[in-house]
């Protein structure tokens, strides 16, 4: 939401009316900019002023709002169709149920290094299937998640494939108290939407992700400018995939069971993410909070004076 | 022995994935047409056969005469109106909007058969077994499914790869521009109906062969996108072989490992 003015001074030999600005924020867009943080300190707040059951509804749809402009980034600006982002969910999930349950790790304190866990198992699963393309990619991905699935309900310390719950003594080391457990579930699912959307939309102003973008658009005109095609979507797909292990593990962790065919469900975590990107509009992040003014990626140029003249 | 039981049974049970796989060999591998829906036209097609079965009482097999040319009619419905749009480079639209035909499917059948699991009584058919002597015994069912995916793939290698209609249908998803150059409309591309009699067969089968719900479809799929994938794009005969890959693959997974299977 920060808003930059870019201002080109033309060298001086050129028309000095030929200056022009490139402008990534008009006054439609900071009026949205300022009114969504009004929003998020409405929504900061809520727990102080709102029931248990719209904090429980919000968290629901915080995970999810979460997990759209990661598929987004995925999808849409590296073109890594992948319908195989539930392994990561599930990766991240039972990462933090293992480090919880069995290493007495604090479940919260245990998100970031669920991400950890589900970006490192990214690395040999990205070279798996970036060796396929297009639709392969596609199908490729839903099977790396099946085999996690299988791999997970074969691991009896994890009690297979009928699930475990998160024992009441890790609950209870969140929190004593049930209302303070919310709270933190809550602002924690908070606190990961909105870096979630910051970080996605800071990598797309990045280097990194004019890169990305630029290989959308034509993987051989990237390469020939200097973009390492493959080491960019690399990055892309392990950074997508640690993100999306955060919030698989925050979901699990608000639901405190788990079981294999829930963590790696293709319908939760995949398709209904799907849904959500390309209802709000693919390729833009402000479709799934559906603000669209407080929108980043387009940028608009407007010429001061016609060229030639 | 075990073992070699094992290999044969998945062999047969091969014959199966290859059945389901075989449409979306002709959709998927063939015409390019990523179609997420798969599983769920296969239920689809196995709950009219049931239903023939039920209130026609109609043979289980014969049950086919009636919904091979229905599904057809539908899908060359579909592919006119629908489908047909989705044609081009990129493969998102094909992969939406048939996301989309899965999710509808699913939820018309829960309005029109509950979401009870089903089962096509087959008689003695199901149950029957040949021995082979040595302790190892074949259904005579799963041989009819193989021998059908067989004949199923030999029919269609010939159509699509030694007739000028078969020659069209692969022209188009390719090139739809220079195929119209070349004076071949899209529109009354029969490869999808083709395709969709396939999935026919394979609902009937599902029906006969296991119990089935409205939910049946989504596995099916990633079996059928697996044996397409493994036999290689565009290769009928590649199915048959990826489809008994993975049925023995299975096997011997479920050999060393009873609960891997699923």
């Amino acid at each position: 939401m920060a808003t930059t003015a870019l201002v080109l001074t033309p060298p001086p030999h050129v028309n000095p009316g030929l200056a022009y600005r490139v402008e990534r924020a008009t006054v439609a867009r900071r009026t949205a900019a300022a009114a969504g943080l009004l929003l998020l300190i409405l929504l900061a707040t809520l727990p102080f002023w709102g029931g248990r059951d719209s904090m429980r509804l919000l968290v629901e749809f915080l995970n999810y709002l979460s997990l759209a402009p990661l598929w987004n980034l995925l999808a849409s600006y590296a073109g890594l169709f992948s319908v195989g982002q539930q392994a990561f969910v599930g990766l991240g999930a039972y990462a933090l149920f293992a480090a919880a349950t069995f290493l007495g790790f604090d479940p919260v304190l245990a998100l970031p290094l669920a991400g950890a866990v589900a970006g490192i198992l990214a690395i040999p699963t990205a070279f798996l299937v970036f060796r396929l393309r297009g639709a392969c990619f596609a199908i490729g991905t839903w099977v790396v998640a099946e085999v996690y699935r299988l791999v997970f309900a074969q691991i009896s310390a994890l009690r297979g494939g009928s699930g475990m719950s998160l024992p009441a003594g890790v609950v209870k080391g969140i929190a004593t108290s049930a209302q303070i457990r919310d709270r933190v579930i809550y602002w924690s699912a908070l606190g990961i939407a909105v870096a979630a959307l910051g970080l996605v939309y800071l990598a797309l102003r990045s280097h990194w992700g004019l890169a990305l973008t630029a290989i959308r658009d034509s993987a051989p005109g990237a390469e020939s400018l200097g973009v390492d095609n493959y080491r960019t979507k690399i990055l892309g797909y392990v950074a997508v995939a640690a993100g999306t292990g955060v919030i698989g593990a925050l979901i699990f962790l608000s639901k405190l069971r788990i079981s294999p065919s829930a963590a790696f469900s293709l319908n939760d975590w995949t398709a209904a993410v799907i849904f959500i990107v390309v209802i709000g509009g693919i390729g833009r992040i402000e479709g799934r909070s559906s603000a669209r003014s407080s929108s980043s990626c387009c940028a608009s140029s407007s010429p001061n004076s016609a060229p030639g003249t | 022995m075990d073992w070699l039981n094992a290999v044969i049974q998945d062999v047969l049970l091969g014959g199966r994935y290859a059945l389901f796989a075989t449409g979306l060999s002709l959709t998927f591998g063939v015409m390019r047409l990523v179609n997420i829906a798969h599983g769920d036209l296969i239920v689809l097609a196995a709950f009219p056969a049931l239903v023939l079965a039920q209130t026609l009482s109609l043979r289980h097999l014969l049950t086919l005469v009636v919904v091979i040319p229905a599904m057809a009619a539908i899908d060359y419905v579909l592919q006119r109106w629908l489908l047909d749009r989705t044609l081009g480079a990129d493969i998102l639209p094909r992969l939406l909007v048939t996301f989309g035909m899965s999710v509808i499917i699913r939820k018309l059948l829960v309005e029109m058969f509950s979401a009870d699991i089903r089962k096509l009584q087959a008689g003695a058919l199901e149950t029957m077994s040949v021995p082979l002597g040595g302790g190892i015994a074949v259904g005579p069912l799963p041989l009819i499914m193989l021998g059908t995916a067989i004949a199923v793939i030999g029919g269609l290698q010939l159509l699509f790869y030694r007739t000028e209609l078969g020659r069209a249908s692969r022209a188009v998803p390719d090139d739809r521009e220079t195929a119209r150059l070349m004076g071949i409309g899209n529109r009354h591309l029969f490869g999808l109906a083709l395709a969709m009699a396939v999935v026919a067969i394979a609902g009937v089968f599902l029906a006969v062969r296991t119990n089935f719900d409205r939910f049946s479809g989504p596995p099916r799929l990633l079996y059928a996108f697996e044996a397409v994938i493994i036999g290689g794009l565009g290769s009928l005969w590649g199915t048959l072989a990826g489809g008994t890959i993975l049925g023995v693959a299975q096997s011997i997974g479920a050999q060393i490992d009873p609960g891997g299977r699923s």
